[in-house]
């Protein structure tokens, strides 16, 4: 068990294809965010809002927080295809994913909203601002600012739950990983570098959250 | 001219305005004075709109700010009003906190914007300011940055509600001074105080409110030395102690 012979030079030669994989999932992991993002902040509004708004948000929050992302997943892809809409596999790893990533900020978002005093928004309507304006340029700075952390945690996340997409037939890193170690039978080696290259991807977002989350934080005390 | 008729507003049970009629004309300086809950700071709220009323009507220049085809935004721009706590952006320099509402809402060029700004600073003393966010600031000096954001609109009146209410009392003059300096220019001012002096010095007419009524309202220094009110002249004492 213990005499397995690493053969590292066969690995690496497929790296291009690896890295491939790769772009596809930063590509997935970064439209479900556009799509994840805005819903959440819709949603949290909703959330504030009359029993007419705040019922039908409640249900879809209820929904993609307790049942699998797999299952949401094949509920786009097997489910609909069964009805007869085919959306290609990255289209649902996009919209599944996005519409879990909203599901799970949702909830924060509604917090963040709340946390921002009802008297910016009296302040900024007094100078004549429309209440999108107000929101727009005095609430939403003060939400993200207090929402920021939990979304990059999410953003991590929503990374790793794309490799989901391999089961609905989705080339990402981890597809890409699967069709490699099978044509090759160096399964350690490919499953090895992989887990390093999700760990090298996790990390670089967390940087760039880091680096991009400064400017967030003017003027707090 | 700001006109109040008759207006009146409750939550709940409770009366908070009651048939108020009163009117603040083009350069005249009104200091409403009374006991904490008496309804004077609702006014204000509901003189821009940011209340509803239940009763009578509220006109400015003409206008009615509750009317159905009112526009409120345009109408809320003749309007400035500070608060008692501020209520500062801290996301934004006081640069930026000036600055904002002339772009959005009069879309001004950012550069000319600014500049309108920093003369907006200047005007309250807070020229070497103008970059720091509020967190930064003193509570007089974010008060002053309120200020400075409420004059930039150009507004035909400015209302201020208890704005030295939070102050630290070696802060207080510094914002009573901006006070000072837009009644020489002239400005139609309508202030909710608890300074009986400055109400002296600076009101052209003081106005008493109780319950939610407007108990009296006259020459300063005749509703404030002189008031024909008991409860007013009640009210006065107990202040003095």
């Amino acid at each position: 068990m213990l005499d397995y012979q690493f053969h590292w030079r066969a690995v690496l030669a497929d790296l291009p294809e690896l890295l491939g994989g790769a772009v596809v999932t930063l590509q997935v992991t970064a439209l479900s965010v556009i799509v994840g993002v805005p819903l959440a902040v819709l949603l949290a509004a909703c959330l504030r809002g009359g029993a007419s708004a705040r019922r039908p948000a409640r249900a879809f929050i209820e929904v993609t927080r307790n049942t699998p992302c797999l299952f949401q997943l094949y509920l786009f892809y097997y489910g609909l295809g069964a009805l007869g809409l085919n959306l290609p596999s990255f289209t649902v790893a996009v919209v599944a994913i996005g519409l879990n990533n909203a599901g799970f900020l949702a909830d924060t978002y509604r917090s963040a909203l709340q946390a921002v005093p009802a008297q910016q928004t009296a302040a900024a309507r007094s100078l004549g601002m429309s209440f999108l304006n107000a929101f727009w340029h005095v609430v939403l700075p003060q939400m993200a600012r207090i929402a920021y952390l939990p979304t990059v945690n999410q953003v991590v996340w929503a990374m790793l739950n794309s490799s989901l997409g391999t089961l609905i037939g989705l080339r990402e890193l981890t597809g890409v990983t699967q069709f490699l170690q099978s044509r090759s039978f160096r399964t350690l080696e490919f499953f090895l570098l992989t887990a390093a290259l999700y760990y090298v991807l996790a990390k670089a977002l967390m940087l760039a959250a880091a680096l991009l989350g400064r400017r967030l934080a003017r003027g707090a005390p | 001219m700001i006109s109040l008729r008759d207006v009146s507003k409750r939550y709940g049970l409770l009366r908070v305005l009651d048939g108020v009629s009163l009117d603040v004309e083009r350069g005249e300086v009104v200091c409403l004075i009374g006991p904490s809950g008496s309804g004077k700071s609702t006014l204000l709220q509901c003189v821009n709109g940011l209340e509803a009323i239940d009763g009578g009507s509220i006109a400015v220049d003409g206008e009615a700010v509750h009317g159905r085809g009112t526009n409120i935004n345009r109408l809320r721009q003749k309007l400035g009003i500070v608060f008692q706590q501020y209520n500062t952006f801290p996301h934004l320099t006081a640069l930026e906190n000036v600055a904002l509402a002339l772009r959005v809402v009069k879309r001004m060029p950012r550069r000319d914007a600014e500049a309108a700004a920093a003369r907006q600073l200047a005007y309250v003393g807070l020229d070497g300011k103008a970059d720091q966010y509020p967190s930064r600031l003193s509570g007089g000096q974010q008060q002053r940055v309120a200020i400075a954001r409420a004059l930039a609109m150009q507004p035909h009146y400015m209302l201020f509600d208890e704005v030295t209410s939070a102050l630290d009392p070696e802060l207080v003059g510094e914002v009573l001074q901006s006070l000072r300096k837009l009644r020489a220019d002239g400005m139609a001012m309508l202030i909710v105080t608890h300074e009986m002096a400055f109400a002296r010095e600076i009101g052209d007419r003081v106005a008493f409110f109780q319950e939610g009524k407007l108990v009296e309202v006259g020459p300063a220094s005749q509703v404030l030395d002189a008031p024909r009110d008991g409860r007013t002249a009640k009210f006065l004492g107990r202040a003095a102690q």
